[in-house]
């Protein structure tokens, strides 16, 4: 019985330990993955083989230029909730109208950068690992190997860049279009005026809040390229891996996304 | 030594997980030479090509390609090699995202500083050569399965390779399409001088091509030679092979009861 018992621990320890493994082996790989990128766009230029302006063009198309109208979307919504939010809880005191503090800062500082970062992980982060795992499945990728052109420069090193660019650029056009929404609803709820409003949101925000937020995005980017790629490149098991991946990448990269936007907003307002 | 040999294959061993899939398998192609590696599905052969592409470490044993002792390489190295090795994989692998035609200038557009006409009309010559001319601007799921391979073959030959490699050029198509891609290979090596490993489990198209032919069964080599010894060889499961005779049980009685019933004791 006792036996049985140790067993059964020591079964658990192990899994625990291999778990913990896998997990340092995957951050290992990120930074093997960072480094390849960055060392292919900085020699590989003098090599002769440089990470091309237009696959990084492409993915920044792809990554981008879609995905506005959605985000206007949910920004728009949540620009008009904060809004609704702040109006109710400053009423209590008297002071709606100071709701645009409220959500000037909020916008930001903290909703523009994870709704980006949110949708972005859903939409690009799992065309990711899908994109690169069924490459993987179809042997798309040890084709690349074997004709010498390195997978990480001519996969990888676009899509991080185009991330890295496009993701913040996303987060300033959320702020914007959140702003907006609740621009809408102050003037219908509060009749304060879109002059009033703008003029307020824009001296209440600080160039620190400003950076606040892209710093996070830029992060944010980084962390949702590494996971799609990192999931994409170790797809095995046909089909149905391929789909085991994309969960897994959109699943992980909103759970590391939230994760570090808290660290980050700790540390950054100490 | 090692330039008396396009691909030299010494003593390697190779596992897949705690599965040994390779066991002490040797092998050397000359340089303009046809090599089949022969044996039956499962016996190993895509494994042995994916070691002598470098894409999987080996356990034991090494390898050496135009020379290059591959294990040892540096990624430079192992780079320039890969400009002179041609690969048509099992299933095409293509690149899905793109047309036939630029999969084809792909290797072109990557490794050489060609003006892009120049580059066009490079690969719609390579497409010209496996007859697929005028495809170029079909995407590889709109291909049927003799066009994947011939594309592939178009791609594998883009930087005209010294060697090429092509894995199962015959398996899923029918019996006059492979032999066109047979008397392609064929073509190759007699006119380019090309040297060319072929992996198969047909029979009829590896007698026609072959100078010599390695018989992989289990993992381990049952003959490597000419393919006259090949035919006469007095191996019974050589013969086996050659008559398509089905494997005979290698396994005792006592060894098959343990192998149905091991999981009754473990538990
Ligand atoms: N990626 C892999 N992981 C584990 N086992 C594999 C893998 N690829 C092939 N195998 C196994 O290795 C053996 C040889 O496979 P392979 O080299 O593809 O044979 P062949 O090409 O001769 O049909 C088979 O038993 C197969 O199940
Ligand atoms: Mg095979």
């Amino acid at each position: 019985m006792v036996e049985r018992a140790d067993g059964r621990v020591q079964q658990a320890m192990v899994q625990v330990g291999r778990a913990a493994i896998g997990v340092i082996e995957e951050y290992g790989y990120w930074l093997t993955l960072v480094a390849e990128s960055l060392y292919w766009l900085v020699v590989g230029p003098f090599k002769g083989r440089p990470v091309r302006l237009s696959a990084i063009a492409t993915q920044m198309m792809v990554v981008g230029v879609a995905a506005t109208p959605i985000l206007f979307m949910l920004s728009f919504a949540i620009g008009v909730m904060l809004a609704i939010q702040g109006i109710y809880t400053l009423r209590q005191f008297g002071a709606e109208t100071q709701v645009v503090l409220g959500i000037a800062l909020s916008v930001v500082r903290e909703f523009g950068p994870l709704i980006t970062g949110i949708l972005l992980a859903g939409r690009s982060g799992s065309a990711l690992a899908a994109r690169i795992g069924t490459m993987q499945v179809n042997q798309e990728i040890d084709a690349l190997t074997v004709m010498g052109i390195d997978p990480v420069r001519y996969l990888a090193a676009p899509v991080l860049v185009a991330m890295m660019i496009m993701v913040p650029v996303l987060t300033l056009f959320a702020d914007l279009s959140a702003l907006f929404g609740g621009a809408v609803f102050c003037r219908l709820e509060l009749g304060l005026s879109q002059i009033a409003y703008w003029d307020q949101a824009t001296s209440f925000i600080a160039a620190a809040d400003l950076y606040q937020g892209l710093i996070k995005s830029v992060i944010f980017a980084a962390l949702i390229a590494l996971v799609g790629i990192s999931n994409g490149f170790a797809v095995s098991g046909g089909a149905e891996g391929v789909g085991r991946a994309t969960t897994r990448a959109v699943v992980w990269s909103i759970s590391y996304l939230v994760l570090a936007d808290m660290l980050f907003t700790y540390f950054l307002n100490r | 030594m090692s330039d008396d040999y396009a691909l030299e294959v010494d003593s390697v061993t190779a596992y897949y997980g705690s599965r040994r899939i390779l066991d002490d398998v040797s092998l050397r192609v000359g340089y303009g030479e046809i090599m089949v590696i022969m044996g039956g599905s499962g016996s190993g052969k895509s494994t042995l090509l994916r070691h002598m592409l470098a894409l999987n470490k080996l356990a034991a044993g090494s390898i050496r390609v135009l020379g290059l002792n591959i294990a040892r390489a540096t990624g430079e190295e192992l780079h320039k090699l890969r400009r002179d090795i041609g690969v048509a994989f099992q299933s095409g692998a293509l690149l899905s995202s793109l047309t036939v035609g630029e999969n084809v200038a792909l290797p072109l557009r990557e490794h050489t500083d060609l003006n892009d006409n120049i580059v066009q009309i490079s690969a719609k010559l390579k497409l010209e050569v496996v007859n697929l001319g005028g495809f170029d601007q079909l995407y590889p799921a709109q291909l049927s399965g003799g066009m994947i391979k011939r594309a592939a073959l178009a791609r594998a030959l883009a930087m005209d390779p010294k060697l090429l490699f092509f894995d199962e050029p015959s398996a899923g198509l029918d019996p006059v399409v492979s032999s066109e891609l047979d008397d392609l290979i064929l073509k190759l090596r007699n006119s380019l001088k090309m040297t060319i490993v072929v992996v198969t489990h047909e029979l009829e198209s590896a007698f026609k091509i072959a100078d010599r032919i390695t018989v992989l069964d289990h993992g381990r080599i049952l003959i490597s030679g000419t393919v006259d010894e090949v035919r006469n060889s007095t191996i019974a499961r050589v013969q086996d092979l050659l008559q398509r005779r089905s494997r005979p049980s290698e396994l005792s009685a006592d060894d098959y009861l343990e192998r149905l019933t091991a999981h009754v004791k473990r538990a």
